[in-house]
């Protein structure tokens, strides 16, 4: 049970720090949120400057890039994904542990975007695996990976120790592995997980 | 440096029978290229490499060409004997008709070469090869033993258009996987049909989009049906 604003700012006042444990444990996860250390193409350049002192991730808690998936919590698809690069990203998030998230950076990462045509471009990332934010933009500033990073800390903040929207590490139902696509003779096979991606409705 | 011509002349006369004929270009830059016998080319190739006057050392670029099977009308004039009437006495004349006659000229893979000389600041030269057919004649000579730099390149022309170069060290897919198996940037490419999602379609685009979900519509009530 949450308590109530006003008494814990008063609380506060007087020196007594009064909390739950929800609060407690979004606290700890969204302060340390470690992105995976990899880029595909140039919105990569993007994230490496999001990193450094003029925008400064560590503010948040995301200064540690870990090179290995297992010690990852947050994957950034920063650039395209080709149909060649697809499957090792897919199995790179299977490699990850929950809690994961996933940050879709740039219009080749959420669409394909300039490439969407190309035989060779994957139409977005979200085909395979769920997306937690999308940052449309080519490439797009460093300040729009710090908003997308702020909401992801708003959505972990968001979320519940038990019911509907509680984390995917405490749902046992949740897949855990996503299927690798298959680089087969013409195009990745299956084109998409049907699990993870449905064709959104077009209004013409 | 020399004119196409005269490398053409110096060619002819290192390498006996290399029947190199001149491609002409009309546009301004007049980069006129050498076409090549398959046969001769690798001769031809250390020649040009070899040869103290134009020793073209570098490779800078090697690309591919995909030429489909063409219709060509041309209009021909035939001589020809006709019956006719003249003044009431049948008689056979010789007459000259326009005829258009056509025919299928086949198409062909072609691989183009830019060369350039550091040693003697000149370039660029540019040559050519052309296989006997799209299908089944696709060989054409590695360059790869007179260039070291053809080599990724040469793998790239492999993997896009599908021509095999004989002689080539390690001839393997560069770009796509190794699985793959069309040739995209040949010109009778057909992506596979994933235009399941296309919010600002237009043009092929939107033609592809529509054929797609007129495809879908008639898949969808079978697979329903399979699935009660």
């Amino acid at each position: 049970m949450a308590v109530e604003e006003g008494l814990k700012i008063e609380l506060g006042k007087q020196g007594v720090f009064v909390t739950t444990i929800e609060e407690l444990y979004n606290w700890g996860r969204r302060s340390s949120v470690w992105p995976m250390q990899f880029g595909l193409a140039c919105c990569a350049i993007e994230m490496i400057a999001t990193t450094m002192a003029r925008y400064d991730l560590a503010r948040f808690g995301a200064e540690v890039f870990r090179p290995s998936p297992r010690q990852a919590d947050l994957m950034i698809i920063s650039g395209t994904v080709t149909k060649k690069m697809a499957p090792q990203v897919v199995r790179l998030y299977n490699q990850m542990a929950e809690p994961r998230y996933v940050i879709a950076m740039g219009a080749c990462a959420i669409s394909g975007g300039p490439f969407k045509q190309g035989y060779n471009v994957l139409k977005g990332i979200d085909r395979y695996i769920p997306v937690d934010v999308h940052i449309p933009g080519c490439p797009p500033r460093p300040e729009a990976l710090l908003q997308a990073f702020i909401t992801l800390q708003e959505k972990i903040d968001g979320q519940s120790l038990t019911g509907e929207n509680r984390p995917r590490h405490l749902n046992a139902d949740a897949p855990g592995e996503f299927p690798v696509p298959v680089q087969g003779e013409h195009d990745l096979e299956p084109p998409a997980n049907k699990n993870v991606w449905t064709v959104p409705v077009v209004i013409r | 440096m020399k004119t196409v011509e005269e490398i053409k002349a110096a060619i002819e006369a290192a390498v006996p029978g290399a029947g190199v004929e001149i491609v002409p270009n009309p546009s301004p830059s007049g980069q006129h290229s050498l076409l090549l016998k398959t046969e001769t080319a690798l001769a031809v190739a250390m020649f040009l490499r070899d040869d103290a006057e134009l020793a073209l050392d570098f490779l800078s670029n090697a690309t591919g060409v995909d030429w489909l099977d063409k219709e060509v009308t041309e209009k021909v004039k035939v001589t020809k004997p006709v019956t006719k009437t003249v003044e009431g006495v049948e008689q056979t004349v010789e007459e000259t008709v326009e005829e258009t006659r056509k025919h299928l000229q086949p198409g062909y893979l072609e691989a183009v070469y830019h060369l350039f000389s550091v040693e003697k600041k000149h370039g660029p030269v540019v040559f050519r090869m052309r296989t006997g057919n799209r299908s089944d004649q696709v060989q054409l000579p590695s360059m790869t033993p007179v260039w070291r730099g053809a080599e990724f390149q040469e793998r790239e022309i492999f993997d896009l258009f599908g021509i095999v170069f004989t002689g080539h060290p390690d001839l393997r897919r560069i770009l796509m996987w190794d699985e793959f198996k069309d040739f995209p940037m040949r010109r009778d490419y057909v992506e596979p049909d994933d235009f399941d999602y296309e919010p600002t379609a237009h043009d092929e685009v939107l033609k592809r989009a529509e054929a797609h979900q007129a495809a879908e519509c008639v898949a969808e009530p079978a697979g329903e049906g399979a699935g009660q």
